[in-house]
């Protein structure tokens, strides 16, 4: 383990300009000084601020969606007069719609639906810009792609079992991710979000009239519309979890990373770590 | 093992060349959304409750949609997955007016057609039924969720706006309900759409008065709200400027998308 292990991990350091001259190659554990290391690429820091502030509009309209309709269904049809799969414990904004609850909530679904469809076009837009960026700068293969050795089942359980022990991370992490947080990560971009993007568009009748197949492979619109409440749900289900870990972690000094782009290194880190 | 870059750019590089390209691609990426602009309007990409917050939002949705979906037919579906139990959603109390013309069985409804048309007109039920009738099994499915399958019965709206011979320079339909401010309008390529019905029948009988008999236009790639019931009007026009508000729609007037293909 040496400076280039290291430097093999940071390689967002590519993109950050100004600070990555200043970077010595490897901090003397002995030297009393801390230093800010490069971490996160400008492009990343902004794209991951613009998901994060899509996902909350998108959470918000999409919760003010289902109320007007908390009932869910399978196949290509479901209404008030049809059995449902699940409903939700929750009132509807209809007196009509059959819930069990004898109050109605404010119904809100004009904004809810603008909403959700200007922040859906925004995540796409942003999501774009960071995967193709990502691919072409080699951001997903250095920083998210397990390496051949941590995907080994030692590894893996190792990983695991730590995680279960609620160890506090390495300070190698602050500048790497770990074999667990880069599945997550790679299973929330390139499965979770085109799923949820799918299963949305799935639900559009002018997207079906054109893509048909689209809906029919999911087995119906109605599917289509619980596909979506559930992988949303996974997506609620990461975030507590992203949060909850970054608050693990050290809630300063990760926000400080996704913020100003740099981690502190140096005295702090090696007692931490106790060299 | 990959290295990162070694690159380390400065200030220095930040040359006079730098400067010039840099403002060029900037001048050209606003000239280009200009242009882009330009050619939404002329080829009628842009909704006209494309204001506000969350207009680019909703333009992005309609211009994608009609490029995507000029021609593309809404899913029909087997006679066998005809929903039992189709919901009707509700309606207002009835007018007086609706009354009276219940009464009579429908027999004085009339479908008046004006605006951009060589010959204003107006219809019965019953000469609409003149036409030959087409069926679609299509589904209706309501912007809060909840969807069904029928059979809708009805004569294409392209064929009645054949017969009143439309002026080219017609842009869309406005069609209004009986129901007081309730009122919608389409572009042409869903009024002209072949799955676009004025219907009159539903699963092989006469459209119920809560499925908005007798007489409702069917948009199929559009969900609930865009098929008013109870049509007693038709405009053709070349621009909604004029009409209430200038949004399109009362559902635009009171906060919902005018393009509803979603």
């Amino acid at each position: 383990m040496g400076a280039t292990w290291y430097y093999s991990r940071v390689g967002d350091s590519a993109c950050i300009p100004s600070t990555a001259s200043a970077v010595p190659t490897a901090v003397p554990a002995a030297v009393p000084t801390t230093t800010a290391t490069p971490r996160h690429s400008a492009l990343v820091r902004v794209t991951h601020w613009i998901t994060t502030l899509c996902f909350f509009a998108l959470l918000v309209s999409g919760a003010e969606i289902v109320i007007s309709h908390p009932r869910f269904y399978w196949g290509e049809t479901g209404n008030d007069l049809t059995p449902t799969l699940f409903k939700l414990p929750i009132p509807a904004s209809r007196n009509l719609v059959p819930t069990g609850y004898g109050y109605v909530l404010p119904d809100q679904n004009g904004w809810s639906r603008y909403l959700h469809f200007q922040s859906a076009w925004l995540l796409v837009f942003t999501g774009l810009l960071y995967v193709v960026f990502g691919l072409w700068n080699g951001h997903f293969r250095r920083n998210l792609l397990p390496e051949g050795a941590d995907l080994s089942w030692r590894a893996l359980s190792t990983s695991i079992a730590s995680h279960l022990r609620f160890e506090r991370p390495i300070a190698a992490e602050a500048s790497s991710y770990n074999v667990l947080q880069r599945l997550s990560y790679l299973f929330v971009i390139f499965i979770l979000f085109p799923f949820v993007i799918w299963t949305g568009l799935a639900m559009s009748p002018a997207f079906v009239s054109a893509v048909p197949a689209a809906v029919n492979v999911l087995g119906g619109q109605q599917s289509a519309r619980t596909l979506h409440f559930f992988v949303s749900l996974a997506l609620v289900l990461f975030l507590l979890v992203h949060v909850g870990m970054v608050w693990f972690a050290g809630f300063r000094s990760r926000m400080r990373a996704m913020i100003t782009g740099t981690v502190i290194t140096g005295r702090a880190a090696t007692t931490k770590e106790g060299a | 093992m990959s290295e990162p870059s070694t690159r380390e750019p400065s200030l220095r590089d930040l040359s006079r060349r730098k400067l010039i390209t840099t403002g060029l691609a900037a001048t050209a990426g606003v000239a280009g959304l200009g242009v882009a602009a330009r050619l939404a309007q002329k080829y009628g990409l842009i909704p006209p409750d494309h204001g506000g917050i969350y207009g680019l939002g909703e333009t992005l949705t309609y211009a994608s949609q009609r490029l995507l979906t000029r021609h593309s037919l809404a899913r029909e579906f087997s006679r066998s997955q005809i929903s039992e139990r189709p919901f009707p959603n509700e309606i207002e109390p009835p007018t007086d007016e609706f009354k009276r013309l219940q009464a009579g069985g429908f027999a004085d409804w009339r479908l008046s057609i004006s605006g951009l048309v060589a010959r204003p007109a107006s219809f019965s039920i019953d000469q609409l039924k003149s036409y030959p009738s087409r069926s679609q099994i299509t589904m209706l499915q309501c912007e809060e969720g909840w969807s069904y399958i029928a059979e809708w019965i009805g004569v294409p709206l392209s064929q009645i706006l054949q017969a009143v011979e439309v002026l080219p320079q017609a842009r869309y339909v406005v069609y209004f309900s009986i129901e007081p401010d309730t009122w919608e309008s389409i572009d042409m390529a869903d009024a002209l759409h072949p799955q676009t019905f004025l219907t009159y029948g539903m699963n092989g009988s006469e459209l119920p008065v809560g499925h908005g008999g007798p007489l409702r236009l069917r948009v199929p790639r559009q969900v609930g709200y865009k098929n008013v019931k109870f049509i007693t009007h038709l405009k053709v026009t070349d621009s909604l400027k004029g009409v209430g508000k200038g949004l399109g729609s009362a559902s635009a007037e009171a906060g919902y998308a005018w393009y509803a293909g979603i």
